[in-house]
């Protein structure tokens, strides 16, 4: 088993998951609660990358990695190399792929919140910022882990916009599903097999614990 | 509320109001209010609907009038014409809301805390352990909201808007869903808190029981309008308007003309529909005039036989044609040429024997028939309404 490549996922997915941790919160904020009559349109564009095929996100993320738009020149301008092919360009697309799966949770529970108990904070002398991490932050936790785990386990799982943004470098930027395919492709199918279902397990183990501990009877552990 | 801004309200902190607030759409409303609440307790009442929250949330400033003025003492709140509109958390408003919005997350003793957040947290501490124990909820403070009772809760919420020394307090219903006799003991603790701090506090409530035991002065509203105010007998025993009267409780409510004037015993003769006739007290109206007359069930005697001997002016024969049980009410339908709806005791149902059919004998004293305006003259303002002559 290629382990360098699980690592090299789940650093990935840990960093975008915890990236989008706090990216998408101030997102996830405005959505909820501006009153700007164009925001069904951010809204929209939020959500584009549930249903736009990898490749295309992909397509256009590489050309703006790329060395002709300005990001790629700026980048390569700072560090000496383009964005493309590289595990930081890999950290970008995924950034933009797994967006709408942290922000849509958050939003959600963001927007649950009693506004009766936001109207109680400002008038006890709370500002905005201290009413979002006193009232709205602490009660939206279910949806705070909801976001953080299906972010993490999209990124786990994406092929497209890897595939497009950061080719096939082992140790760089070979992905586990990406692996997975070149098994296929090379007719290994009993390595294509293994890595496959440790995929699967880790995913739906994932799953289970968001769903484990958004279940409010357990209160965090099943046995206490 | 910073340091300095902390200091006691000057002692004239009168709470002045002056808005418009239009919501449209398919349930248009509009909020048309204007009063000044000195400090102690103004009463809020009226039929839901009436705009009482809505005008709350003006002063507290979660919802934005259209234009007016909201002003405490020398504090302007909100004034339209100079774009003043002080948030919130500056305006240093005590609210406590009808679903309390306790935060659900924190307990007791942190719920208290939250708006002493500019404390250090010693202060903060000496000041809660004092109101906790003033409310009597001390040993409730690390529990969270959804492990005390309703009246337990109740006690947090006044707690947690008093602590933060506000210069004006507004309570919608905080009392709605209690019982009678922890009602009264958060009702006791309220009135000792307003003594020792003059500051104006405005009370929604639906409770004549309330009005009477809290208040000083009752604004009656409706349909987003002052429609009434005055004290709270003033309110509750004359009525001046029929929507008044029915919010004050009166169950029979009458259209009738003045007959009869007697100035030299105080009374009048007021003919009701085509056969009956009342003696009511006096009022400033000349024979003819139309009058509402409203009378509370719970004020109308009955009698089996003819009663004799009773200083009562108004005794009618009539005859039962429904009897009812309300909770522990026995409510009867009399008819005497109108139909009068009486209240009475179980045990009183049981002596009497009634059931429809009855013959019964009404019994109403003069000073149990209120006067109001007639709906034909209802345009008069509430204030020039008939007065009981001196």
């Amino acid at each position: 088993m290629d382990w360098q490549t699980f690592w090299l996922t789940f650093r990935l997915a840990a960093l975008v998951a915890g990236v989008l941790a706090i990216l998408g919160l101030p997102v996830a904020y405005w959505i909820s609660f501006s009153r700007w009559r164009w925001k069904f349109i951010a809204e929209a564009v939020v959500a584009l990358p549930i249903v736009l095929p990898p490749t295309v996100l992909g397509f256009y993320v590489l050309v703006a990695l790329g060395p002709r738009s300005p990001l790629g020149r700026m980048w390569q301008g700072l560090t000496g190399h383009t964005l493309a092919f590289t595990f930081e360009g890999l950290v970008i697309g995924s950034l933009i792929y797994s967006l709408p799966f942290a922000v849509q949770p958050f939003a959600a529970s963001f927007a649950g919140v009693d506004s009766r108990l936001m109207a109680a904070s400002a008038t006890l002398g709370a500002s905005r910022l201290q009413t979002f991490f006193r009232v709205i932050l602490p009660l939206s936790v279910p949806g705070l882990v909801t976001g953080v785990a299906l972010s993490f386990a999209h990124t786990m799982g994406e092929f497209g916009v890897v595939l497009m943004v950061g080719g096939n470098i082992p140790g760089v930027t070979r992905t586990v599903s990406i692996d997975i395919y070149d098994k296929v492709q090379a007719v290994d199918y009993a390595a294509a097999n293994q890595t496959a279902l440790v995929l699967l397990l880790i995913s739906f183990v994932v799953l289970s614990l968001v769903y484990g501990l958004n279940r409010r009877v357990w209160a965090v552990w099943p046995w206490k | 509320m910073k340091g300095a801004g902390r200091a006691m309200p000057p002692a004239n902190s009168s709470l002045t109001v002056d808005i418009r607030k239009r919501f449209p759409g398919a349930r248009a409303f509009e909020v048309e209010l204007a009063f000044t609440a000195a400090p102690g307790i103004t009463i809020l009442f009226g039929p839901s609907g009436a705009g009482k929250t809505t005008l709350l949330d003006c002063i507290a400033g979660l919802v934005l009038p259209d234009s007016g003025r909201i002003a405490a003492g020398e504090r302007t709140f909100f004034d339209h014409a100079q774009k003043i509109d002080v948030p919130p958390q500056r305006r240093r408003v005590g609210y406590v809301f009808q679903d309390l919005a306790l935060f659900p997350h924190l307990t007791a003793e942190e719920n208290i805390g939250y708006g002493l957040r500019r404390l250090d947290s010693r202060e903060r501490r000496r000041r809660g352990g004092e109101i906790l124990e003033s409310f009597r909820i001390a040993h409730l403070r690390g529990r969270k909201p959804g492990e005390i009772s309703g009246g337990e809760r109740q006690r947090v919420a006044l707690a947690r808007a008093l602590v933060t020394d506000p210069c004006l307090l507004l309570l919608d219903e905080p009392l709605a869903a209690l019982d009678a006799a922890t009602k009264s003991k958060i009702v006791a603790d309220l009135r000792a808190w307003n003594d020792a701090h003059q500051i104006p506090v405005l009370y929604v409530t639906h409770s004549r029981e309330e009005v009477f035991a809290l208040g000083e002065r009752v604004l009656v509203l409706e349909s987003g309008r002052v429609v009434a105010q005055g004290t709270p007998h003033e309110m509750m025993t004359a009525p001046r308007q029929e929507t008044v009267a029915q919010l004050a409780g009166f169950e029979n409510v009458f259209d009738g003309t003045v007959a009869s004037v007697h100035e030299d015993r105080g009374t009048m003769t007021c003919r009701i529909g085509e056969t009956l006739e009342l003696e009511t007290p006096l009022v400033r109206a000349e024979v003819g005039t139309k009058l509402l007359v409203g009378i509370r069930a719970g004020d109308i005697l009955l009698a089996t036989i003819r009663p004799e001997g009773l200083s009562a002016r108004n005794v009618i024969p009539g005859t039962l044609t429904a009897i009812a049980q309300r909770d522990m009410i026995v409510v009867a339908t009399v008819d005497c040429g109108i139909e009068v709806e009486v209240h009475l005791t179980l045990a009183a149902r049981d002596s009497l024997q009634l059931r429809p059919g009855s013959e019964l004998w009404l019994v109403i004293k003069t000073h149990s028939c209120h006067l109001m305006v007639a709906p034909a003259s209802r345009h008069h303002p509430a204030g020039e309404a008939p007065a009981a002559a001196p």
